[in-house]
């Protein structure tokens, strides 16, 4: 049994335009010291699942069915009260941007001690000490002094550190990273990355990395979900993923990022056509009008997640065995 | 920052100088009346007004008399006198200012009181029944001109002419030394009625502030640390939002305590705001430019104090 499994998880929203249908049958878990990548456009329903995850989507025009099963709880109907003190707890969650995640009128060790002392009954002066240690254990230099700072005063990947600092130090199972490292430059995503993975393998935390970036994905998940309008339309290993991908958008995806290992295209591949809108879906398939691969069945019926091999499930009418083909020339095109 | 409220106080002063020298020229140019015509009574014969005219130093050219009053208000901090009762400028103003700062605090604190308060709840439960009625009714207390709904409160409620005769009407203000609880009562209508286009315009201001901070990202980090919602509106929330808001009142309390002019006119308040009032009907100009100076000064000097608690408020702002 997973630490956290997601079960067709539905999350709709009431809007003036229409109903707004976020997540469709989401279907996922993450073990503990496990890295569960979650990729797709914007729009594609991967903070949503997120945040519903933490109970952070429960507006009154939202509609949550399925089931979210941590350590014994189904957190979709879990009591708010009970919520509160699995989230920040138990499950942590840090943004993508860590400028405006972090309250700019507050010092950031404040910011800590707070989260501290909303879940622990300790002394102000344990909890100080207490974000201090998470500060160095983060790579914060200067953790006494950088305590007292204002976020502004940090620079992007110190502010993230904190962040994390933050998640971490209550000693959570679960963390959820939404686009960490998608406001940073370059060299200092590697670093938090890093240290994400560093902290994961310590503690034997489980973490969620949502990402539209498949470099990521390739850096730190062990399990990737690809999500696609609301829903999941791959799931497998990250090996698998990159040596046979098996769904027509995440080879959209692949082909999309720019390669040095290949010969270069005049012009780099792009998916054609835009995001559906998640109020009027497309019949059958939601990724059927941008999809190469189209065949009749496709507009009619909606796949389902299946097995096409062990630990890998994939929903698309195309054959299990074209599939294969296509996913591993992709990638053989790019080694060759 | 020493450096900073140096320059701002240098510039506050070149700031006085010129609105001074505006006065003055607006008043040359198109008096109210002429002040001689107006002390020599009626059928005056023309050497009389000649000869007020010159005690006044009004036969000077303009740029002579600009220079002696500057004189006098650089050298001696003299206001000069009025051409009605010779009354000094300056010590009738000092002796209002309390009554103007008894009417403009008590406002400041009971449209803080009503304006805050309306503005957090329509903000947290927007589109409620509470919501819409209290910002319909801002609505309609922003566009109320405050002299209406001082007459409308006079006929309503004044003990002597009201329809319920409720509260102490107009010219009943007792100096708080004389007696407190009369004070009280004399100001209570005054206040509301100053209050109120103030508390509607806070509370729409004060629900705007809310909201958008209440989307903030760091809201969202708020809640995900699991904190009460209790605790991430009024802790985290308030305290982004209502930063803006505490400066605004601090500009809007300067700009009373250079004379509310229509509520103590309305009210009959003996303030600095029905000093300016008589001096402009009565074509007196001396007490026109103290009271015009006065009230520029304290705008002037709200606007560096709140610039500088903002730097307290708010640890970004440094200069």
């Amino acid at each position: 049994m997973a630490l956290l499994e997601i079960r067709d998880l539905h999350v709709h929203f009431r809007t003036h335009d229409g109903v707004v249908r976020a997540v469709e049958g989401a279907r996922l878990s993450v073990d503990r010291g496990q890295t569960l990548g979650i990729v797709g456009e914007s729009g594609s329903g991967k903070s949503v699942t997120a945040l519903t995850t933490i109970g952070l989507t429960r507006f009154p025009n939202a509609t949550i069915t399925g089931e979210i099963e941590f350590d014994g709880m189904n957190l979709v109907t879990l009591p708010d009260k009970q919520m509160r003190s699995v989230r920040g707890k138990r499950i942590a969650m840090i943004f993508q941007d860590p400028l405006s995640s972090l309250h700019p009128l507050f010092k950031v060790g404040w910011q800590i001690v707070e989260a501290i002392r909303t879940h622990e009954n300790v002394s102000k002066k344990a909890a100080r000490e207490r974000a201090i240690d998470a500060l160095r254990e983060v790579g914060i230099p200067n953790p006494e002094k950088r305590i007292d700072n204002y976020p502004h005063e940090l620079s992007g990947g110190m502010r993230q550190r904190v962040m994390i600092a933050m998640a971490l130090v209550l000693k959570p199972d679960v963390l959820i990273a939404d686009e960490p490292t998608t406001a940073l430059d370059v060299t200092v995503q590697a670093q938090i990355l890093d240290l994400i993975r560093k902290l994961k393998d310590e503690y034997g935390t489980a973490v969620i990395m949502i990402t539209h970036d498949l470099g990521v994905i390739a850096e730190i998940a062990d399990e990737v979900a690809v999500m696609y309008a609301g829903r999941v339309m791959e799931r497998t290993t990250r090996e698998q993923l990159f040596t046979v991908p098996e769904l027509p958008y995440t080879w959209g995806l692949m082909r999309s990022i720019p390669r040095l290992d290949a010969p270069r295209p005049g012009r780099l591949d792009s998916i054609s056509g835009l995001p559906p809108s998640l109020i009027h879906l497309p019949s059958g398939c939601p990724f059927h009008p941008r999809c190469p691969y189209v065949m009749d069945i496709c507009v009619k019926s909606d796949p389902q997640l299946e097995a096409s091999e062990p630990g890998h499930l994939v929903a698309c009418h195309l054959p299990s065995a074209e599939r294969q083909q296509i996913g591993r020339d992709l990638q053989a095109g790019y080694t060759a | 920052m020493l450096r900073y409220i140096v320059r701002r106080i240098f510039w506050g002063i070149a700031m006085l100088i010129i609105v001074s020298a505006l006065t003055f020229i607006i008043f040359y140019l198109f008096p109210s009346a002429d002040p001689a015509q107006l002390r020599a009574g009626r059928n005056p014969n023309p050497g009389a007004v000649a000869a007020i005219r010159h005690s006044l130093g009004l036969d000077k050219p303009f740029y002579v008399q600009y220079w002696e009053y500057m004189k006098g208000l650089v050298l001696h901090f003299n206001l000069g006198y009025s051409y009605f009762n010779q009354a000094s400028v300056r010590s009738q103003i000092f002796a209002r200012l309390p009554v103007t700062a008894s009417l403009a605090f008590g406002a400041l604190i009971l449209w803080m009181l009503i304006g805050i308060p309306i503005g957090i709840i329509s903000a947290i439960k927007p589109r409620s029944f509470l919501d819409r009625l209290t910002m319909s009714g801002s609505l309609v207390a922003i566009s109320a001109p405050v002299y209406w709904l001082g007459l409308v409160a006079l006929f309503l409620f004044a003990n002597d002419i009201g329809v319920v005769h409720l509260f102490p009407g107009s010219g009943t203000y007792v100096p708080f030394s004389q007696s407190p609880t009369r004070w009280f009562g004399s100001l209570i209508l005054p206040w509301f009625v100053l209050a109120a286009s103030f508390a509607a315009f806070y509370a729409r201001m004060v629900r705007a502030q809310v909201r958008e901070t209440m989307s903030e990202d760091f809201i969202r980090t708020a809640r995900a640390k699991g904190l009460s919602e209790r605790r991430v509106i009024f802790r985290h929330g308030l305290r982004a939002a209502l930063t803006p808001v505490v400066t605004m009142a601090g500009l809007d309390l300067s700009g009373l305590l250079g004379g509310a002019i229509l509520t103590e006119t309305v009210f009959n308040i003996p303030g600095v705001g029905r000093y300016a009032y008589d001096a402009i009907v009565n074509s007196d100009f001396p007490p026109i430019q103290g009271t015009v100076l006065f009230s520029a000064f304290f705008i002037i000097s709200a606007n560096i104090i709140v610039d500088v608690v903002y730097a307290f408020l708010d640890p970004r702002v440094r200069f």
